[in-house]
């Protein structure tokens, strides 16, 4: 097994002699380090698409809009790395979408990374494929066979607002079951089990 | 009293870097201090009569144990090379997480003897090899076989029986990553687990002529002394692998740098100094005297720079002896400004070390100040402005941005990786071929191209904005930000100038981890010693820590 750091390294070097700028090259490494620490498949489709890389054009987006389109296939590094560094704007959004896009495994951990700068959840939807980014300390999805994804047709960036998963009628029937620990004070007690002065103006 | 830290643009000059020395907060040290309470053993010695076999060595404390297992080999005269070609060693060392069954020694014997060529797994920490010293180990077996102690004036030329030339750990060929161990509280200290190695290792290389003495002589042969035991260490040869290392890891070097300083500035603030305190430091600096006359090198450089440290020390001593008043408030901090003005650069960091030694109660809580957690500071901060970034140039790299970069002598090397062994090297950009293929470690020169850069960009476009043309740059805006934190994160030098002296760079991190009699065997490699002093195993739960300072002879 390779261990993760070998994974770091060796990515950063092959990012940096396919022709990536070495700042680029080290956001790769550590990206393919948690894609394979999260148990997907970084290094495979990183390799795939470098065979690829040099051979084809690509579309290198710049200013990341709403709604992102274009006739040749989005660069995923070049759209990943965009999109952390204009996460603060892109926010505002709500949703952002991209159509036409190669190798999309290797945008999503650029949006990870993302939700731990705004502190708000990511859902990524890849042509049908679910992703739940959760502020970088997990991935969530319905995506589990491993395989390489060549191109995506549509990508749906959507911000999820913080909110619980439960209702606040359950939050309640579990509060009162926590309860259960709590002790009756008697008046003696609750003048003095505290601790704290009888007054506050002194 | 408040005093200061030190200005990074004074401590984090190479030179300044290069004179470093082990301290209280060496690696080494605090290693042994923190398992000084383990239970050591050595758990198998299987060696032949020649003294090739296996051995393994552990520490236990509760149900955590951690094993050294050792791989002696025969190799020829021919096949000895300390140099990082080499691919056959005397031996071949691992530290495996907890009990080794057969099943994995016999996996290991497979692999670790190969070295980079081998595959470790998550189950080992570290990996390791070393040479003989031909000379001294023979020497010594022959000795011993005789029933004679060896010449502890013949040994102390040389110091060690055996040099280990490459210490490996955090998951480099297959060994565990470090975020696996990393909440262990015995090693929250940097590289504890390479000091583990290297410390039972040292163990190996007596219990092995021992061995081989026994074999040669049964009804004759002595063990080796215990007292010249303790006074041989592990040899180490170090070349330039291990500078681009501080670069690479800027904030692991501030918070060494940071916990240096901060030492000094607390010791410096102390108001009423105990006199057994003084007396310490002056048994120190004595037996130091005598430890760099001990101090052998061929190399010119250095012999300057211990000629210069033997006057100055004269010096430090006779100002203790006649000037130093304990009584008087804050006379360590008196001392330091006298010791700026009048000592050479490796005194002076000399003595900043000494000045640790009665100071548990300072040094021991920065030990653990001492790691780093790199990611956490990886991602730029990219709603800051040109101006924040131009504030942080002006400020942290004032020197930096003074080098002309466009004069061939400042930009005469560039840093690669050999395809040989997949190591860094230096080279020269006019002469070799390569530099296209330049590792990004001259972070002077990109630092100044990022400051011109900016020279025209609005002082309220956005970090985020500026990189949407600019991420050639990338790496060195990382940087500049994680200075604006840790100010001792930079090297304050060119790294890549003709005046560069790499083995300042090596001698830095080899500091602090403890290593004594810095040899430059030229400007890109050196020898050392490590341990050598140090109290055996089976000593270390009643021995005090100012070993290192113990005169060898």
């Amino acid at each position: 097994m390779k261990s993760f750091s070998e994974i770091d390294t060796t990515v950063k070097r092959a990012s940096k002699s396919v022709g990536f700028d070495w700042g680029i090259a080290e956001e790769l490494g550590k990206n393919i380090r948690l894609l394979e620490m999260f148990g997907l498949p970084g290094l495979k489709n990183l390799n795939a698409y470098f065979k690829i890389y040099r051979q084809k054009q690509f579309q290198k987006i710049s200013l990341i809009s709403k709604i992102n389109s274009s006739n040749i296939a989005y660069c995923p590094i070049i759209a990943g790395i965009n999109f952390l560094d204009q996460i603060t704007n892109l926010e505002k959004m709500d949703e952002v979408g991209f159509e036409n896009m190669s190798y999309p495994m290797l945008f999503i951990p650029f949006l990870s990374r993302s939700t731990e700068i705004i502190g708000k959840r990511i859902f990524l939807n890849i042509d049908g494929k679910e992703f739940l980014l959760n502020f970088n300390q997990s991935i969530y999805s319905n995506f589990l066979s491993g395989d390489i994804i060549e191109l995506a047709k549509i990508i749906k960036v959507k911000f999820i607002e913080n909110k619980n998963t439960f209702s606040e009628n359950e939050w309640q029937e579990l509060y009162e079951l926590s309860e259960g620990t709590f002790v009756e004070e008697s008046e003696q007690l609750k003048k003095s089990a505290a601790g704290a002065g009888l007054t506050d103006n002194d | 009293m408040e005093v200061q830290l030190r200005d990074p643009k004074e401590v984090m000059k190479l030179s300044r870097l290069g004179s470093f020395h082990q301290s209280k907060l060496s690696f080494l040290r605090s290693f042994l201090r923190e398992f000084k309470n383990w239970e050591y053993k050595r758990d198998l010695l299987e060696l032949d009569e020649n003294g090739f076999g296996i051995v393994v060595y552990s520490f236990r404390k509760k149900k955590r144990i951690y094993s050294l297992i050792c791989f002696a080999n025969k190799i020829t005269d021919q096949e000895r090379s300390d140099r990082v070609i080499a691919t056959k060693w005397d031996a071949a060392f691992t530290l495996f997480d907890g009990i080794p069954t057969k099943q994995d020694i016999e996996r290991l014997k497979k692999n670790v003897p190969k070295q980079e060529v081998g595959r470790m797994s998550y189950k080992e920490l570290t990996l390791s090899r070393a040479n003989k010293s031909v000379r001294i180990f023979n020497y010594v077996a022959e000795c011993l076989s005789n029933g004679q102690q060896p010449d502890k004036n013949k040994l102390a030329k040389v110091g060690y029986l055996y040099r280990t030339t490459a210490v490996y750990g955090s998951g480099k060929f297959g060994l565990a990553d470090r975020f696996r161990i990393k909440n262990r509280e015995e090693i929250y200290g940097p590289f504890r687990l390479e000091m583990m190695l290297v410390y039972l290792v040292r163990q190996f290389t007596f219990d092995q002529v021992n061995h081989i003495a026994k074999s040669k002589n049964p009804k004759k042969a002595i063990s080796l002394d215990p007292e010249i035991s303790r006074n041989l260490g592990i040899g180490n040869s170090t070349g330039l692998g291990m500078a681009p290392f501080i670069v690479n890891h800027p904030l692991l070097l501030n918070n060494w740098i940071m916990a240096r300083e901060v030492a000094l500035k607390k010791i410096r603030q102390i108001k009423k100094i105990n006199q057994s305190d003084v007396d310490l430091i002056i048994n120190c600096l004595k037996s130091s005297q005598k430890n760099i006359e001990n101090w052998n090198t061929e190399s010119d450089y250095q012999l300057s720079k211990i000629n210069h440290l033997k006057k100055d020390l004269d010096l430090l001593i006779q100002y203790f002896l006649t000037r130093f008043d304990y009584k008087k408030e804050f006379s360590y901090n008196d001392l330091y400004i006298w010791a700026k003005k009048s000592l050479g650069s490796e005194c002076l960091e000399f003595m900043v070390s000494v000045i640790m030694e009665p100071y548990e109660k300072i040094v021991s809580p920065l030990i653990k100040t001492m790691s780093a957690d790199e990611d956490i500071y990886f991602t730029i901060p990219v709603n800051k402005t040109i101006s924040d970034l131009r504030n942080i140039l002006e400020l942290n790299y004032t020197d930096i941005l003074k080098i002309d970069f466009t004069q061939k002598e400042n930009n005469q090397n560039f840093w690669f990786i050999s395809k040989n062994k997949e190591e860094p090297r230096l080279a020269n950009r006019f002469k070799d071929n390569g530099s296209e293929l330049e590792q990004p470690l001259a972070i002077g020169r990109d630092i100044c191209q990022l400051y011109q850069r900016i020279s025209n960009e609005k002082n309220s476009l956005t970090i985020g904005k500026f990189l949407m043309n600019n991420n050639d740059l990338r790496h060195v805006i990382r940087r500049a930000f994680i200075t604006e934190k840790f100010p001792y994160a930079e090297i304050q030098d060119n790294t890549i100038g003709s005046k560069l002296m790499p083995i300042d760079m090596l001698r830095l991190k080899l500091s602090f981890f403890g290593a004594v009699k810095f040899d430059p065997r030229s400007d890109k490699w050196l020898r050392i010693c490590m341990f050598q002093g140090a109290p055996l195993p089976n000593e270390l739960k009643t021995t005090n820590d100012h070993w290192v300072y113990n005169s060898i002879n």
